[in-house]
This record gives C-alpha cells, sequence and structure tokens, in this order.
C-alpha cells in the first residue's frame, strides 16, 4: 500500500516534451566544455534561477561589456531559435546540472551533437533538455545551414530535415518514458523503497557507516 | 552469482544492484555520498518542497571546499554570495542532520582530498558526489564518480542512482618512470593519446607495473582526471598499498570488521581472462613531463615538444578548434612551448594538493627564489595537509622562496572564491582543467605536474625541471 508520501513524491512535474520545432543555430565547435556554457562564478548562487543570463556569457560578449556581433547566439536570425546545432563532445567537463539549467533558461529545447559527455547527457535528460545524437553527415550539414526549421519528434525519435527527410535518434527509453509520460525519477525511485530496504538488510554489516 | 571471469567495475556494479527490471536502468546502491556547498543547495530544496528527509545521513558526509576563501579562515567573508552559499550548507546540514566539516573544522578540505585522509574511502565502495572529478576515489578500487544536482537529490532521498552499466577500459603503464616524470605526466600524456572524448561511457581500470608502484596519492592523482579522458569513472584494484594507506584512518574498519573488510577487498580485482571493451598501453620508460599548450586537457605535449600547426591537420573542425585554441592561448605553432614566460604558478587542487605534492615543490623551491615577475600560490588540499606541510616545515620553504602558502580549498583550479588570473595572464597549474577562463576571465593556463609547475616558478618561464 502506498503511503501518503510516496503518493506526493509520484506527482508528476516534469514539463512534457514531446515535439519540438524550430529553427536552428549553430555553434560549429568541438568539445563544448561546462564552464563555457556556464562560467564557475555564477555557481554561488543557491537557486536555479538567473542561470539563462549568463549563458556562454564569456563568448557572448566583448570585454568592454557590449554583445559580441560575431557569436552565433548573438545574431538577430538567431532570435527564437530552440535547437542548438554544436560539434562533438558536448557539455564536457565539470558535473554542473546549472549547464542544461541555463541552456533551458535561455531557450533551448535540444542540442544536437554527434556525442555528449555523459554527466552532461543525464543532467540534460533530467531537465527536459533533449540531448539529440545525429550521424556525422547529417550534423554536418546541420552545421553549414543554421536558421533551417527542424522537428524533433521524441515519441518516434526523430528528427525531420527541411525537404521532409526524417533521421532517427537514439535515446535511453526510460528517460523516454519519463519525458513523455511527465513522470519524474525520483518519484519513481521513492516508489522502490522496499526493495531499498531489502537490500541494506542483506548488506548490513559490510556498508561502512559515519556513525 | 556469474562464474565468468569479471573486471573490477563489474563485480562493484553487482555487489550494488538493488533491482533490475526490463527497460529501465538498474536501480544502484550508493556506500557514500560526498557533498559540497556548490551543487547541493537546489537539491535540499527539493527535499523540502516535497517533504522528503535523507535517507542516510549516516553515509552523507559534507565539506566547504569550491567557493571558500584561502585566506585566513578567522577573518569575515568578504563575497556575500559565497558566504550566503556557505551558510546556506550549514543550514541544510543542521537541518537535514548530515555531518559537516565547514571552515572551522580541522578536516576541512577538498572533499576529494578529505574523504581518503579519513578512511572514508574504500575499496569496492560506490561514491558519488555532485562533482565530476569524484572519480579520484576510484584510486582505492572503489567505483566512484561525479553527478548532477539532480542526481544528488535522489541519493539523499534513497540513497540510489540509476544507472546504466560502464564498458571496462583497461588502461596499462609499463615501465619504470625516469626522474623529474610523475603521475600527474602519466594522465596528461594518457589524455594526449585518447582525446577528452575518449573514455565516454567508460570507466578507465589503471593497471600496469608503473602503476603498481606509484604510492594512493600519485594514484589518486592519476583516477582523479578520469573525466578528462571523458570517461565516467577511473580506478586502480586494491593492494598492499592501498591497505597499508587505509588501515588505522578515523572511518577505517577495526579489529574483526578489518579482517572481513580486507577478505572482502582481496576479491576485487579483475579476474583472469576478463575482457576489458577497450584497451590501451603506455610505455613509462619513454615518458616525459607533460605540459598543455591549448584550451582543453587533451590538448597537450612533452616538454620538448613543439606546439602542433593546425596546417598538419585535414579535419576542418578539429582545424578550426586548434586555431581558435592558439588564439586564445596567443601562442604561434610549430614552436616549443618551454621557455614561455608565465605570469602565476598554483599548486594545488583535487589533482595535485596533497602532501606528497607539496613536498614535490618544495623541493625544487628549497634554497631557490620565485622569479620576481610570478606570482606563486600555494594552496593545500585540507587543514590537515596544511598542517602537515606546517609540520615538516614546508611552509617556510615556500614563504623564504616568495611564494604565498594558503588556506585548503579548491581556490584557483575553477577561480570561484576570488582566486583567479586576470585576462591575459598565463599560468602554469596542477589542477586538471586549461578551459577557456576556467582559471579567471581571459586566463590562459598550461597544466604541469607539482615539479614542473615549482620549477616555472623558479624561472619564469615553461621549464624542463629536469634542467634546473
Amino acid at each position: 500500500m502506498k503511503t501518503d508520501t510516496q503518493e506526493k513524491t509520484a506527482t508528476k512535474l516534469v514539463t512534457k516534451t514531446v515535439t519540438i520545432e524550430s529553427k536552428t543555430v549553430a555553434l560549429p565547435i568541438e568539445n563544448i566544455d561546462t564552464d563555457q556554457i556556464i562560467p564557475a562564478r555564477f555557481l554561488k548562487t543557491t537557486s536555479m534561477e538567473g542561470l539563462g543570463d549568463n549563458l556562454f556569457l564569456d563568448w557572448r560578449y566583448l570585454p568592454d561589456g557590449s554583445p559580441n556581433p560575431d557569436f552565433a547566439l548573438n545574431k538577430p536570425s538567431a532570435k527564437g531559435a530552440e535547437i542548438l546545432i554544436a560539434g562533438d563532445n558536448f557539455g564536457c567537463g565539470s558535473s554542473r546540472e546549472h549547464a542544461p539549467w541555463a541552456l533551458k533558461q535561455y531557450g533551448f529545447k535540444a542540442i544536437i551533437s554527434t556525442s555528449f559527455a555523459d554527466i552532461f547527457k543525464g543532467n540534460a535528460l533530467k531537465n527536459g533538455l533533449l540531448p539529440i545524437i545525429m550521424p556525422p553527415d547529417i550534423h554536418a550539414e546541420l552545421l553549414k545551414w543554421p536558421g533551417i526549421v527542424l522537428k524533433i519528434d521524441l515519441a518516434t525519435q526523430t528528427v525531420t530535415l527541411a525537404g521532409g527527410r526524417t533521421v532517427e535518434f537514439p535515446i535511453d527509453p526510460f528517460a523516454k518514458q519519463c519525458l513523455i509520460e511527465g513522470v519524474d525519477e525520483l518519484g519513481y525511485m521513492l516508489n522502490q523503497q522496499p526493495a531499498i530496504a531489502a537490500y541494506e538488510a542483506k548488506r548490513a554489516g559490510t556498508v561502512n557507516t559515519l556513525a | 552469482m556469474s562464474t565468468q571471469p569479471r573486471t573490477i567495475v563489474e563485480k562493484i556494479w553487482d555487489n550494488h544492484v538493488v533491482t533490475a527490471q526490463p527497460g529501465v536502468p538498474a536501480l544502484i546502491y550508493i556506500d557514500l555520498h560526498l557533498c559540497h556547498e556548490v551543487t547541493t543547495p537546489q537539491a535540499f530544496q527539493t527535499l523540502r518542497d516535497r517533504g522528503l528527509k535523507v535517507r542516510r545521513p549516516d553515509l552523507t558526509i559534507a565539506t566547504m571546499d569550491h567557493s571558500t576563501p584561502t585566506t585566513p579562515h578567522n577573518l569575515p567573508i568578504l563575497d556575500t554570495v559565497g558566504k550566503a552559499q556557505l551558510d546556506q550548507m550549514e543550514k541544510n546540514c543542521a537541518d537535514f542532520g548530515i555531518r559537516l566539516y565547514n571552515l572551522q573544522s580541522d578536516k576541512q578540505g577538498i572533499v576529494h582530498v578529505m574523504g581518503p585522509e579519513q578512511g572514508l574511502t574504500q575499496p569496492g565502495m560506490t561514491i558519488v558526489c555532485g562533482d565530476s572529478h569524484t572519480a579520484t576515489h576510484g584510486a582505492f578500487g572503489a567505483l566512484a564518480f561525479g553527478i548532477g544536482t539532480s542526481q544528488v537529490g535522489q541519493v539523499l532521498a534513497t540513497q540510489c542512482l540509476l544507472q546504466q552499466p560502464s564498458k571496462t577500459y583497461a588502461i596499462r603503464v609499463e615501465g619504470k618512470l625516469q626522474p623529474g616524470v610523475t603521475a600527474k605526466d602519466i594522465i596528461l600524456a594518457v589524455i594526449a593519446k585518447i582525446g577528452i572524448g575518449g573514455g565516454t561511457e567508460c570507466v578507465f581500470e589503471y593497471t600496469g607495473s608503473t602503476i603498481r608502484g606509484l604510492s594512493m596519492e600519485e594514484r589518486m592523482t592519476i583516477c582523479n582526471m578520469s573525466i578528462e579522458g571523458g570517461a565516467r569513472a577511473g580506478l586502480v584494484a586494491p593492494d598492499d598499498t592501498t591497505y597499508q594507506y587505509i588501515a588505522g584512518r578515523e572511518f577505517a574498519p577495526k579489529g574483526k570488521e578489518w579482517d572481513a573488510a580486507l577478505a572482502r577487498w582481496q576479491q576485487l580485482p579483475t579476474d583472469e581472462g576478463a575482457t576489458y571493451a577497450k584497451e590501451l598501453t603506455l610505455d613509462a620508460n619513454t615518458l616525459e613531463p607533460m605540459v598543455t599548450f591549448g584550451t582543453n586537457p587533451g590538448m597537450g605535449i612533452p616538454i620538448s615538444g613543439l606546439i602542433p600547426d593546425p596546417a598538419g591537420i585535414s579535419d576542418p573542425i578539429e582545424k578550426s578548434d586548434l586555431i581558435k585554441a592558439l588564439k586564445y592561448m596567443d601562442l604561434k605553432p610549430g614552436v616549443p612551448l618551454k621557455g614561455h614566460p608565465i605570469n602565476v604558478v598554483f599548486v594545488g587542487s583535487c589533482t595535485n594538493s596533497r602532501i606528497s605534492d607539496l613536498r614535490a615543490a618544495a623541493s625544487i623551491m628549497k634554497g631557490r627564489k620565485v622569479n620576481p615577475k610570478v606570482r606563486v600560490l600555494v594552496v593545500p588540499g585540507s587543514q590537515q595537509v596544511k598542517k602537515q606541510a606546517e609540520a615538516e616545515g614546508l611552509d617556510k620553504i615556500f614563504r623564504e622562496a616568495g611564494a604565498d602558502f594558503r588556506e585548503a580549498g579548491c581556490s584557483m583550479c575553477l577561480a570561484m572564491n576570488g582566486d583567479q588570473l586576470e585576462p591575459g595572464e598565463y599560468a602554469v597549474s596542477t589542477s586538471n582543467r586549461n578551459f577557456e577562463g576556467r582559471q579567471g576571465k581571459g586566463g590562459r593556463t598550461f597544466l604541469a605536474s607539482p615539479l614542473t609547475a615549482a620549477a616555472s616558478a623558479i624561472t619564469g618561464v615553461v621549464t624542463d625541471v629536469r634542467s634546473l
């Protein structure tokens, strides 16, 4: 029987992410690290708010504080883009979840690359930001033609390119289910408490405690 | 129980599966959860919002390291935002019953220095922390990895994580290190070879005669930078060196518990005949001191080498990335990095701030003066390291040489706490990341060992320690 707490914690908290239709903006740079996405000096916050303003801050602004006109996100054509196309190994470096928080708050809903750093990928999925892996040839084309409109459908795991061609992308099936059904992972995990207690009983005496 | 030969990674995994259902990642139990002030506040807030408790405060421990000043800890903290974060950590730990080594504690320190030195880190454990350098603890044969803040909340509430199994990637280092070549040079050479995404979806198992001959602190330096090779974690199978290090520390098992733990730990090393997903072998005999020239840790060269030339690279994005890195670093291709003037030397970080690192730096600085143009910061990894360094007189060696010896913390590794490079400055740093602006906006970082850093502090240019 579920307790009140379990019912409460199984509440659907995550915004449903099913389809995204948007123009793209491209950063043809490999290994974009989380220090570029959100510099460490902005990690002193104790909330999740206000990070979008500091996204890519040291690339977005010139030393005098004015917007860098050469940076892709500052071009008028990039305004409103919800899909970011970036080079290989996006999100490498630190484990800061502030990186996907900042990307989402800025307005991005999906990042397309050929690969993602493991921790970033996990963090992004937990925040409804889709890390989408495309084959290198398609990815190279997308980098070349920023501004085109793409349609991403999570249910069918497809990206529809201009001209109607569709390309499939891989995604962890459980993360997909959580995103489509709007169920959060913590709620799912809290419902496993009997199994966790059984495991703890089995391991008794072999787990060190700080007591 | 499987009778197939298994790697140490597979054994630790098997020991920690709580549930494994089709279509869902396995629920994995976490033996030790390390917390610090930067990546936990939002997780504690989630617990408050949902009326949850910390399931195992007895398996959770916290310290303060990232946003802490390295000026004397009895002085007021001037950075009000950083201070608010530290205050929040105090409140969160008090409210949820978590042991905290705060700035007034003599056990405070960088979370990855504190854990092992207190004996918290032990073989066969699963260890997590909201910090990508958690792999440091893998030096003890633990499966230790960095997590995001959502996962910090999950571990606080359930002591578990949903995880996919990792592939094991064997990194064999064979042979004898030459004088002046260190553990840091091994890991920089590995990353230069495989690239910063080379270990994605893998856990490195460092093995081979060279690794076996390393001290625990040297093994920690290597495991620490596993993430810089893109790996989820990195570890070294435990052996007598491991057991000797742990024995007698505060949280180490004692008496009969020690005997039982030792028997379990001795089962951990990879079985004969186990298969690895990937393997790499490195010859230690031919390694030189390594130094990075670019804006990611894979952009490293031997100290006698030349900065690579984009003209020789065919892949267009790789080429433009190298051009971008050299532009940011304001370096010319095709010339040595050795001899390049520097402004700052930083000896510290979870990679290289332990007592052996400080001894190495002191061995070079003893009886010498740092170049008057160079600002030198020596930041011990913990209060315990600082105390030990003072007992050995290392603080005097640093100060007499003209270096600044500071309080424990992450400091200039990520420049959150006010210790930072000025725009355009060059630093030789013993830390782990040389990303653009990592050590301060516009700052430029050359990653190297404590020996190379100390030698460069003396000469004022990037220096081959073997030439001093």
